[in-house]
């Protein structure tokens, strides 16, 4: 069977989300290719219609955009920009972020599960970048989120995985697409967010950051699809199997 | 007229006071902040650090550090990397009126220099404007002198004009009440610059001499007073050099690192005005900011508040503004003009003081890409 990402009925074959912003305008295209993302990022408050260095000049056809709510401060705010990204023409996805912290730029789950419910009645189809949070996941989906976003460590950090535990307890409690949103630093977390069942990584900074922007992009491509195959292919497997065969505390049971 | 009136420590009728303690601790701290006990040995394991206390700022600041300029350089390359990415945010001043009310002893606007005044009438100011975003340009800074002939009502109707136009409209006009700025908010307005020029009362009382800006708290809780009237962001800065510009930098910084703990929500960015030394002047007052003292101030803000705006004047060379670009700005003005219009038309007024890079946007733009950085025109959506 083939193995696709499902978001709000939507099929895709690539499991890497492109963040943009961090490296020129100009480099979207080659950046995509080599990444070959489906969809990609990006920050309303970059689009400046009609004007220079429109980021919605630089989209190319085909790619889904995913418009994020970056600026948004609270529920109502974040709720405004996805409207005036659908009227700009950016379609129903949007990656819901809601941001009242400046300095670590955190986001603010009980505004995101308010967001959430008002988008979804609206139509959207709603990522939410969320601190994992068990309950609150179970809100979001509650309120109809279409996938869930938990960062793996502060925005822009390039730390990895700091929060690998509470991502797992998500992952395996949630039915919904769980795709780990900030804080990958290099292609191995990546790789390791993938192994751990995770739907799909979003990345921008450590791409951004790069000394090759395109050849990192395609790095970053290569990892996870090595820790998709990594996961389906059963990972756990081979440590059950050794500890069946030495068994030390029970090989003395008769049949 | 009789010169230093009043008790700068006093408010003025119809200043508005606010429950704060934040100048309190700032100036203790300042008072206190002994750079001298900094040693490289400090500075050395300041920078294995990801992230710094008030502490590890003041030792940045420190002549210890100055040693370390090239690693600081580096460091807050990569850190501006991460957060800011290769973006450049590019905005133009336009000084509306330049009627000031103030005798600031170092200011070219001050009210005992004869210069010319003037005040842009609305038709002017939307013109300018024209020519303005006709270069691209989506932010601006509206300026004003501290003046009754520019009050808020008309600062009001030119930000009103400003969002024809543009997405993000700053204002550097003379502080307000939180009333006042919850109005200019209404009308478009969402930024907010306030320069305290020196943290030192004493300096301070003796270089204000008249005015309402004579008035040291109310124009230190002016950014907090714009927070509190919705603005979405303030900028600090200390003009360096009037005093000694180690501890007015250390308490720029502590200033608007306590406004964001307070109000977290708030964006924070700096700017950094400096006196130029005076050639023949002694080569070793401590006072005086060469580039490498300005770019050590810069680069400590960045290692301490890695999320901070920082914006470089046209005050500075063209040579100093594209090597910091990127490094540690983050936001750069081009096309300026300090005199009262004359974007297009001759200006009204007489220029505020003397520019250093002239360069149009288009050719700030063609460095910044020369360099590998992006130019960001709009990078804000009013909500």
């Amino acid at each position: 069977m083939e193995d696709k990402l499902i978001i709000g009925g939507h099929a895709f074959h690539s499991r890497f989300i492109l963040g943009s912003g961090k490296f020129s305008l100009e480099m979207t295209n080659a950046v995509i290719e080599n990444a070959g993302v489906e969809m990609a990022t990006l920050a309303l408050r970059r689009a400046n219609v009609g004007g220079e260095e429109n980021i919605l000049d630089f989209m190319p056809e085909g790619i889904t955009l995913l418009p994020n709510t970056s600026g948004a401060r609270n529920a109502d705010e974040a709720a405004r920009i996805a409207r005036l990204a659908r009227e700009l023409g950016c379609g129903d996805f949007v990656k819901l972020e809601v941001i009242r912290d400046t300095k670590y730029l955190l986001p603010d789950n009980f505004e995101t599960i308010r967001a959430t419910e008002i988008l979804v009645k609206e139509g959207f189809i709603v990522m939410a970048y969320m601190y994992p949070d068990l309950n609150v996941a179970r809100d979001l989906a509650a309120a109809g989120a279409a996938a869930i976003m938990p960062l793996g460590s502060p925005i822009g950090s390039n730390k990895g995985l700091l929060t690998k535990d509470f991502i797992k307890i998500l992952v395996d409690e949630i039915d919904l697409p769980i795709i780990v949103d900030a804080g990958i630093g290099r292609p191995s977390q990546a790789c390791e967010a993938m192994e751990l069942g995770v739907e799909a990584v979003m990345a921008n900074t450590a791409i951004a950051t790069a000394r090759d922007v395109p050849l990192m992009a395609k790095a970053f491509k290569l990892a996870i699809e090595s820790g998709r195959a990594a996961y389906l292919a059963g990972l756990g497997r081979v440590l059950e199997h050794k500890a069946e065969a030495s068994s030390p505390l029970t090989g003395f049971l008769e049949a | 007229m009789k010169l230093r009136e009043t008790n700068h420590m006093e408010y003025m009728e119809g200043m508005e006071v606010i429950a704060s303690d934040i100048m309190d601790r700032v100036l203790k701290a300042t008072k206190e902040y002994d750079y001298y006990k900094y040693t490289s040995v400090d500075v050395y394991s300041v920078l294995q650090k990801d992230a710094l206390t008030v502490d590890d700022f003041a030792a940045l600041l420190s002549p210890a550090a100055e040693d370390f300029l090239e690693v600081m350089a580096q460091k807050s390359k990569q850190e501006t990397a991460k957060h800011f990415g290769n973006s450049l945010c590019m905005f133009t001043p336009l000084y509306i009126s330049n009627y000031c009310e103030n005798y600031c002893v170092y200011c070219g606007f001050n009210c005992q220099n004869k210069i010319k005044r003037g005040k842009l009438s609305f038709a002017e100011i939307e013109h300018e404007m024209e020519v303005i975003a006709a270069t691209g340009l989506r932010e601006i800074l509206l300026l004003t002198g501290e003046s009754r002939k520019s009050d808020v009502e008309y600062i009001g109707e030119a930000v009103r004009l400003a969002t024809k136009y543009f997405t993000n409209i700053g204002i550097e006009i003379y502080p307000l009440n939180t009333d006042e700025y919850a109005y200019l908010h209404e009308c478009g307005a969402d930024f907010v610059s306030v320069y305290q020029e020196t943290y030192n009362p004493d300096k301070y009382e003796e270089l204000h001499l008249r005015g309402p800006k004579r008035i040291f708290p109310y124009r230190f809780y002016a950014q907090e007073r714009a927070i509190l009237g919705g603005m979405r962001g303030v900028a600090f800065g200390s003009l360096l050099g009037l005093d000694d510009f180690r501890k007015d930098a250390f308490a720029a910084g502590l200033h608007a690192m306590l406004l964001q703990q307070k109000y977290p929500q708030a964006e924070i960015s700096f700017s950094f005005p400096r006196l130029r030394p005076f050639i023949n002047n002694a080569d070793n007052n401590p006072n005086d900011v060469h580039e490498p003292q300005l770019l050590q101030v810069m680069l400590a803000y960045r290692l301490f508040m890695t999320y901070a705006g920082i914006t470089i004047s046209t005050r500075e060379r063209a040579g100093f503004r594209d090597k910091v670009a990127g490094m540690v700005a983050t936001k750069l003005s081009a096309g300026v003009k300090v005199s009262v219009g004359g974007h297009d038309e001759v200006s009204k007024g007489d220029e505020q003081f003397e520019i250093s890079d002239p360069r149009t946007v288009s050719e700030v733009k063609q460095m910044l890409k020369a360099r590998g950085l992006q130019t960001v025109y709009s990078d804000y959506i009013r909500v």
